[in-house]
């Protein structure tokens, strides 16, 4: 691995990662691709270089490190899968958007500014509660002992 | 034991699937079970309780030194036949409850037998993790029974709670018992660690673990504010779960450990003391409630506080007394809950205060309120008060530091009992009720609910008149946990003493009590200000929510890039760090290695940092390409033939596709990022890439050993049949990896594929039907002329390139090329087509279907992986064959050659499916753009869903 292998990977990686971290579909696609190529570059850069690896194949010199080659290669085809992938997404995303902008989720907004409603911890009256008897609510101290206990039973969570 | 444990399974499991199916004999088939296990102990509980156990064991996972032991012992024989006997009298019960027929009944009565079968198993366990096993089992038949009613909120919370409560300190109660386990050197076999005690700080903390996992389960202040909420399940759970045995569960286990840790430091001060509050604090609770389920419930904490104290004080006295205690307990608060079970059923209420006074039919209910309730206060001549007067006897001789203290609390939280037994009394016996409010006796109860009470109430007094038939049984549970030889003398009448002064004590301050219930109740009140452990639970609860909603807020945000630059930056700073910190620098590599890399690193960098700054996509697009054939160049100086030609042909392709999905989106990509995201980007950007560098400079200067595959390079030609390393390392070497790569690539692209098609607007009918005119004649536009120059040049070519990407297959075994390049090489000749004739050229290159294409392509490679198996070889094991043909010479072929086959047909379906996602006629896109102006402005909503397309006809 000579400096300029190094400098070349960090660079692909550097711009690479700016991209990923984009928002609009294509970009990151660009950034995956780029980021990709970087680890081949890695990967390759790590071997002996040298002829082609193919033994009695003529040629003066030491054989090229093939097992770094074996794995690049397929890095290279799964990454065409990938690239293939992602681009039905921002094409999935272009036809339900007209865009292929990555949204945050809508969901976790929610949730990280209000949180869950207090409500959804307690179960919610029941009106098929045998216990709930109205007649409970008179005020007197006796009636209070029961009426409580069976709230410790009945104000368990209810997840949403 | 085993076989009683399956019959269990079996039936319960059985009765909850076809439970509505068989409601005749569902009440009979359920009782079978736990009777034939009291038969079964009938006969065999000679041995144990004479102090010679019965053991099983089945192995099960004996490299963790865990097997399914089973041990019958004078104390399980005392539990199996309580969760038994009390399992046939529950289960009459039960169907004299419900109504007959009904659609829970099956459902019920097959989780009481499933639960009878894990209590069973609980106590007969003789190895700590099955034990535990049985334990969860136990608490989780229990959350099926107390949500039963499961449409009901209250149920279901009620039945979370007591799960969630239980479960908890099944956690805690296995910790412990692992730590036990480690301490006793390794076995899990409860005889062997009770028969050697462990010491040291590991087993205290186990101790205190295991006993906590109890107090949770036998509802011990602080957890006991489940119990009394799973008061909402049917009455025959209450009285079998929560009153007769599950809640005994935490007892059994703090009776199996107290006689050998007793001597623990912190075992009889913890044990001991949480009993006792829990006497106190239930009692207290009991005289409050006007529900009388409710009451026994608090009833039954404040027993179980009892249990805990006599069995925790682990002495050779006080666990046979505890023993009694169970024993009495089980019959007189099974037969109590089993009389308001009676009075809900008739009434539909079990408030003291609308009970009315029993009428016509009630007689025998009567009695064995009066006769239970009794035993529980301990008046004389029944079992409650032998056993009770045994337990100060016990405590009174007792050889322990404060057994004074103990005693008299135990006599303090006695007097409560009895307060509350006689409420119960007043209550269920309709005293209780304000006489206007009050209406018709109910109808008298049918058989089914008052045999079994009667049963009970019988029992408590023949063994009330006549102790001494109980002498066998209690003095089991003696030899069994202290070793005691002789057998304890249990008789009516202990003569004068300190126990019978007690008793006449507490009976007479326990009726004073209740006498005085009005300013009593004044100052019970007060407790109100106490939060009582139901709100503390909520509290608990809602702070738990309200932390996670924090955590959440903070760790996922929803967004990607914040995702992304976290994961990024964690990946890139963390390795760096570490490196840095060590000693792991080599010093420099060479500058620059062969020279032909300056030019190519140079462009690759050029192009790659140009894709990231354009801003019209296009251009991005192309210089990723660009990028990618300089790739293509720097494989070449480094020797990588394959990994050139591939490069080469993907970038193709991959340009290719994303002009076909560029083409839909806006030229310029919007920037919408403010200064100071883009600042944030590039500092976590500039990170990355200096991470990068540091660490491919240290790793290259850490290569020491030699290449591995220098190996490969030598055994290419002997083992693998040929002279292409790079392809005999894919296609043989490492084959099965190859394998795994091209099964994701085949995911991905029906992903793509489904993704893309998903999407699309129904069409118009008729507009596209590919029988008829070609869709561009049916959308109106122009018809683009086919230049027949283009049309045959591009045959002519593709023919040409097909042939040289099979070529390429069959050469790879020993020259650059292979599957993967051939398939690709094959791909680009397939977008030739398409360049000149769009999808429906590609459609018509093969018959097959592009999906057909891709999984024969699969199942080739996957059949060379597996045939050689059934041939008796390892997966992917080549086989050779050379012949002499006629014309070709001779030819080598190995198996390895159909697996590459099978590689290059799926590339060849990939690429195909490809196009058939992202390949459609623009103009029928076009075509489809005008269609969704049209639904957009006037469809209705519904509209707007993606429907799946037909897949056109061919």
């Amino acid at each position: 691995m000579s400096v300029l292998l190094a400098a070349t990977a960090a660079g692909l990686f550097a711009v690479g990662t700016y991209l990923v971290l984009q928002r609009k579909l294509s970009r990151i696609i660009i950034g995956l691709g780029l980021l990709g190529h970087g680890a081949n570059v890695l990967m390759v850069g790590a071997g002996r270089a040298g002829r082609a690896a193919i033994v009695d194949g003529g040629g003066e010199g030491a054989l090229a490190d093939p097992l770094p080659q074996a794995l690049a290669l397929t890095a290279i085809v799964i990454s065409f899968g990938t690239t293939a992938l992602l681009l039905a997404l921002a094409y999935r995303s272009w036809l339900l958007t007209d865009d292929d902008e990555v949204q945050d989720d809508v969901e976790d907004e929610l949730v990280a500014r209000r949180g869950l409603p207090d409500e959804d911890l307690r179960g919610g009256p029941d009106p098929s509660d045998p216990d709930d008897d109205p007649d409970d609510d008179t005020g007197d101290d006796t009636g209070r002992g029961s009426h409580r206990a069976t709230d410790a039973g009945g104000t368990a969570g209810e997840g949403r | 034991m085993t076989a009683l444990l399956a019959a269990h399974l079996v039936v319960g499991l059985g009765l909850v699937a076809w439970g509505r199916q068989a409601t005749r004999v569902a009440v009979p088939l359920a009782a079978a079970v736990p009777a034939a296990t009291v038969a079964w102990l009938a006969v065999r509980a000679g041995d144990p309780l004479a102090g010679r156990p019965v053991t099983e064991e089945v192995a099960w996972v004996p490299r963790l030194g865990v097997d399914m032991a089973l041990r019958l012992d004078g104390f399980a024989v005392l539990f199996a036949g309580l969760v038994s006997g009390m399992g046939v009298l529950v289960v009459a019960y039960a169907g004299g409850y419900l109504a007959r027929g009904g659609a829970g009944q099956g459902r019920l009565l097959g989780l009481l037998v499933l639960f009878a079968g894990s209590m069973l198993g609980l106590v007969l366990a003789d190895d700590l993790v099955v034990l535990f096993g049985f334990w969860e089992l136990t608490s989780v038949t229990s959350f099926l029974l107390i949500g039963i009613e499961h449409q009901s909120v209250t149920a279901r919370a009620a039945a979370l709670q007591a799960l969630l409560v239980t479960t908890a300190g099944g956690l805690a109660l296995l910790a412990g018992v692992v730590l036990l386990g480690q301490a006793a050197g390794g076995t899990f076999r409860l005889s062997e660690v009770l028969a050697d005690p462990p010491g040291g700080t590991a087993t205290t903390v186990g101790l205190v673990l295991v006993a906590v996992g109890a107090f949770t389960k036998s509802a011990q202040v602080p957890f006991h504010a489940w119990l009394p909420g799973a008061m909402v399940a049917p009455t025959p759970v209450s009285a079998y779960l929560h009153s007769a045995t599950m809640v005994k569960a935490g007892v059994y286990v703090i009776g199996r450990f107290a006689p050998a840790f007793a001597t623990v430091w912190i075992w009889r001060p913890l044990v001991v003391g949480v009993g006792l509050a829990t006497m106190v604090v239930g009692g207290l609770r009991a005289l409050r409630q006007t529900d009388l389920k409710l009451l026994l419930a608090f009833g039954t904490i404040s027993q179980l506080g009892f249990m805990v104290v006599l069995f925790g004080l682990g002495t050779a006295d006080t666990v046979v007394d505890a023993g009694e205690l169970v024993l009495a307990h089980a019959l007189f608060k099974a037969a109590l809950f089993m009389v308001v079970g009676a009075l809900d059923h008739q009434l539909g209420t079990r408030d003291l205060r609308h009970v009315p006074r029993p009428g016509r039919g009630w007689a025998p209910l009567t009695v064995v309120t009066v006769v239970s309730s009794a035993s529980m206060a301990g008046v004389p001549l029944l079992f409650g008060f032998v056993a009770k007067e045994d337990a100060f006897a016990g405590l009174e001789a007792g050889r322990f530091a404060e057994a004074g203290a103990v005693l008299a609390a135990v006599v303090v939280a006695s007097v409560l009992t009895a307060a509350y037994s006689l409420r119960f009394a007043w209550g269920a016996l309709g005293y209780g009720a304000d006489r206007s409010s009050v209406g018709e006796a109910p109808p008298p109860p049918g058989p089914g609910l008052v045999v079994p009470a009667v049963s009970l109430a019988t029992l408590t007094v023949v063994l009330g008149v006549a102790p001494a038939l109980a002498e066998d049984v209690v003095g089991g549970v003696g030899r069994a946990l202290s070793g005691a030889v002789a057998p304890p003398h249990l008789a009516p009448w202990h003569g004068l003493g300190l126990p019978l002064v007690l008793s006449a004590v507490v009976l007479a301050a326990g009726v004073g009590l209740f006498l005085a219930r009005s300013p009593v109740d004044r100052v019970l009140a007060l407790g109100h200000r106490v939060p009582s452990g139901g709100e503390v639970y909520l509290l608990a609860l809602r702070r738990l929510n309200v932390l996670a909603d924090r955590v959440t807020a903070v760790a996922q945000s929803g967004s990607l890039p914040v995702y992304t630059g976290v994961i990024l930056t964690t990946a890139a700073v963390l390795p760096t760090a570490a490196f840095l910190l060590g000693d792991g620098w080599q010093g420099w590599p060479a500058v620059v290695g062969p020279a032909g890399q300056v030019v190519v690193c140079v462009a690759v960098l050029v192009f790659g940092a140009a894709a990231g700054a354009v801003h019209r996509r296009f251009s991005a697009a192309l210089l990723l390409g660009a990028a990618g054939y300089a790739m293509a160049g720097l494989f070449v100086v480094r020797g990588g033939a394959d990994l050139a030609l591939t490069q080469v042909a993907i970038e193709t392709l991959t340009t290719v596709v994303f002009v076909l999905v560029l083409r839909r989106l806006p030229d310029r990509f919007e920037s919408r990022s403010s200064p100071g995201g883009r600042a944030v980007r590039l500092a976590v950007a500039a990170t990355v890439g200096t991470a990068v560098f540091v660490l491919a400079l240290a790793a290259g200067g850490q290569r020491a050993g030699t290449p591995v595959s220098a190996d490969m390079v030598a055994r290419a030609v002997p083992d693998g049949g040929g002279r292409n390393v790079v392809n005999v390392i894919l296609v043989d070497f490492r084959g099965i990896d190859t394998m795994g790569e091209v099964t994701v690539l085949a995911a991905a692209a029906i992903g793509s594929v489904a993704l893309a098609r998903a999407g699309r607007r129904p069409r118009r009918t008729g507009s596209d039907d590919p029988t008829g005119p070609s869709p561009a004649e049916a959308a109106g536009g122009p018809r683009l002329r086919r230049l027949v120059v283009v049309d045959v040049a591009v045959r002519v070519v593709f023919s040409a390139v097909v042939v040289g990407s099979i070529y390429l297959l069959f050469a790879g075994h020993n020259q650059p090329g292979g599957g993967f390049v051939g398939g690709i090489v094959a791909g680009a000749a397939v977008a030739l087509l398409y360049v000149a004739g769009g999808i429906d050229d590609v459609r018509r290159v093969s018959r097959a279907r592009p999906w057909t294409v891709l999984g024969g392509g699969l199942l080739l490679s996957a059949l060379t992986v597996v045939v050689p198996l059934a041939l008796g070889g390892a997966p992917l094991e080549a086989a050779r064959w050379e012949a002499d043909l006629w014309l070709l010479g001779h030819v080598k072929a190995t198996s390895a050659l159909a697996f590459d086959a099978g590689v290059y047909l799926l590339v060849v379906g990939l690429v195909l499916m490809v196009f058939e996602s992202f390949g459609d006629d623009p103009r029928r896109l076009a075509h489809a753009d005008a269609d969704r102006a049209v639904h957009d402005s006037t469809a209705a909503p519904s509209a707007h869903l993606p429907e799946v397309e037909e897949v056109p006809g061919r």
